[in-house]
């Protein structure tokens, strides 16, 4: 009897079919889109817009001062035939995509040290992140100094311990790479965060039940925790390939700046600096927008890539 | 049956001495570059080059902070740091407050209003994240350009105020944690949605608006790219590029100086994070681990 009482409750008047509820709902639509007309303009000015634009302009002759003129496919012929430097920013962007495995795994190390429970725990969590506030451009400055061939506390320190310490680090086009890759994995902290918070997010009864079956400590991490925190990993994958893709302020303030165009043989002319130094030294715009089609593309190909094997190891809940 | 519950016990003793003892040593690798940097902006110049390195300055110079805000260089004339600063927190007066009224006000209208195209509106709002940059970093220039917004800090704060799609998915999340019958129940008593997203919403979602604050107060201090194309006059420098230009200025060398200047910049991110831990790790919660 409630039962249906309660339903009958809920369907509509048959006899006002645009009546009241009608204009309930008019005026619910109307509401809505107030509230976030901000974002709809923002997004038609400061996205849609320049999406559109920088398409146009990477088909065109474009460098700010006369109007961007067509050239047609002219830009991305140049692009991978005439210019060395492309090629070479390309390869150093890829070079730069080893530390994507190196740092989850170091963030996921970190991160199941830092989950035991511990007096003191909190205290080792906030050392660890510290260095991911440090402004980007101050660590730039701060790893330039510790990479420092003759006084950097990097070649000290090997040395100190017996190791071979004599690298020229940013000064030679073999070592500045790897310099780079030094200095990015001092902020793993970032990664390792998320990384925290989801194994807190870890149902305890799964490992009772692993216990319960016997698992060594190495079992639960591959059987219970990865496969747990899978979706985290995959959002911080896709994400490091944005980031890598990106790469800018580091090469910029490190190597970039002052004249020298990419550090010791261009070395570390990356990608996002190459297309910076096109768009705003050599006012090449539209040269610098079909770099940027490219960037874009090969970000969807490179997340394509993770989001399509991420299906043989990425689990979410309720769903197996 | 062969691991009784004392050796269980034991092992479980000697696991976390062993986790101590990594962290402890492994901390050194991420406190030491820090370290590093206050030692040396103590120091005088020629003993930032001594062999052995020390870490304890023989002589404390604590000058190097007053000179690195105030260093007068013959070439280049002086570099304000103290502008500098003043203008950084000016910009992040004005990110901050537009950051944290538009994308709430956008955030209420996805999570808490029912309107066709919705669900849509939300999934573009979300594939927008994955456009780099530079993809939009041309145009935008030319249209500034046009508006004769180049050389202010308009291009830097004013599209802020149109929402970011980070910060509204955050918004979004939590306020969907709201429960619906406090909406319902102010509706029933006549109020308006302004009244109800502002009288009832907003008081609740104040941790998520200070996560959102934070964050954007840590973006802003620390961007570099965006004062780098649209910062012309020296005198309009945010910290971040006035570092690097005062860093470009001296080259290497006076290391002292440089790191002094580095950790004027850094020392207030720090101290932000040490007072904010908790709506750092909830706000990393909210955005990061729904997958």
């Amino acid at each position: 009897m409630t039962v249906f009482a309660a339903s009958d409750k809920k369907t509509p008047p048959a006899d006002d079919p645009h009546g009241r509820m009608a204009r309930a709902n008019r005026r619910d639509t109307r509401t809505g889109l107030s509230f976030v007309a901000p974002w709809l303009v923002g997004f038609l000015i400061f996205t849609l817009y320049p999406i559109i634009a920088s398409l146009y302009y990477s088909f065109c002759d474009y460098r700010v001062l006369s109007p961007p003129h067509w050239v047609g496919l002219r830009n991305y012929i140049d692009l991978f035939t005439d210019h060395d430097y492309f090629l070479q920013s390309l390869w150093n962007t890829a070079f730069m995509f080893i530390e994507l495995p190196i740092g989850l795994v170091l963030g996921l190390a970190i991160a199941l040290l830092l989950n035991q429970k511990l007096k003191g725990m909190a205290f080792f969590r906030t050392l660890y992140y510290v260095p991911s506030v440090v402004p980007t451009v101050a660590s730039s400055i701060l790893w330039l100094w510790l990479l420092n061939p003759d006084y950097g506390l990097v070649n000290k320190s090997l040395a100190l311990l017996h190791l071979p310490h004599n690298f020229t680090w940013l000064n030679d086009r073999v070592w500045a790479k790897p310099g780079f890759i030094v200095m990015d994995l001092w902020s793993v902290g970032g990664g390792m965060i998320i990384y925290l918070a989801s194994l807190q997010g870890v149902p305890q009864y799964l490992y009772e039940a692993a216990d319960l079956d016997g698992a060594s400590p190495w079992d639960k991490l591959r059987h219970v925790t990865i496969p747990s925190i899978s979706p985290v990993i995959f959002f911080n994958l896709i994400l490091g390939v944005i980031g890598t893709f990106q790469y800018f302020t580091q090469a910029f303030v490190m190597t970039g700046a002052n004249g020298s165009v990419g550090g010791p043989a261009n070395s570390t002319l990356f990608f996002s600096l190459y297309l910076y130094q096109n768009a705003f030294q050599y006012f090449r715009m539209g040269y610098a927008c079909a770099m940027a089609w490219v960037l874009f593309i090969f970000t969807l190909i490179a997340s394509a890539v993770v989001f399509k094997t991420s299906a043989g190891w990425v689990y979410y809940e309720g769903e197996k | 049956m062969a691991a009784g519950p004392r050796r269980t016990q034991s092992k479980r003793k000697l696991q976390k001495w062993l986790t101590l003892i990594v962290l402890i040593v492994l901390s050194g690798l991420f406190l030491f570059p820090l370290l590093w940097m206050l030692s040396t902006a103590l120091k005088p110049m020629e003993e930032t080059i001594l062999q052995p390195p020390t870490w304890i300055p023989t002589h404390w110079r604590w000058r190097n902070f007053p000179d690195a805000f105030t260093y007068d260089s013959k070439s280049i004339g002086y570099i304000p740091f103290l502008v500098y600063g003043h203008n950084t927190i000016i910009l992040c007066m004005l990110t901050v407050s537009g950051a944290v009224v538009s994308n709430s006000i956008i955030a209420y209208g996805f999570a808490r209003l029912r309107w066709p195209g919705r669900e849509l509106a939300f999934a573009v709002t979300l594939a927008t994240m994955m456009i780099p940059f530079p993809v939009l970093m041309v145009p935008l220039y030319t249209m500034f350009r046009h508006f004769g917004w180049v050389g202010t800090y308009r291009p830097l704060w004013i599209p802020v105020w149109f929402g970011s799609a980070f910060n509204i998915f955050l918004l979004r999340q939590f306020f969907r944690t709201i429960p619906f019958e406090l909406s319902e129940a102010a509706r029933i008593d006549g109020c308006s949605e302004v009244g109800i997203f502002s009288l009832v919403i907003l008081p609740l979602a104040k941790p998520a608006l200070a996560v959102v604050a934070l964050f954007t107060f840590m973006a802003t201090w620390n961007d570099f790219l965006g004062p780098l194309i649209y910062l012309l006059d020296q005198k309009t420098f945010t910290l971040s590029l006035g570092l690097q230009f005062y860093q470009n200025q001296h080259g290497g060398g006076e290391w002292n100086l440089l790191m002094a200047a580095s950790a004027i910049v850094v020392a207030p991110m720090i101290a932000l994070f040490f007072f904010t831990q908790k709506q750092f790790i909830e706000g990393i919660a909210l955005t990061g681990i729904k997958g």
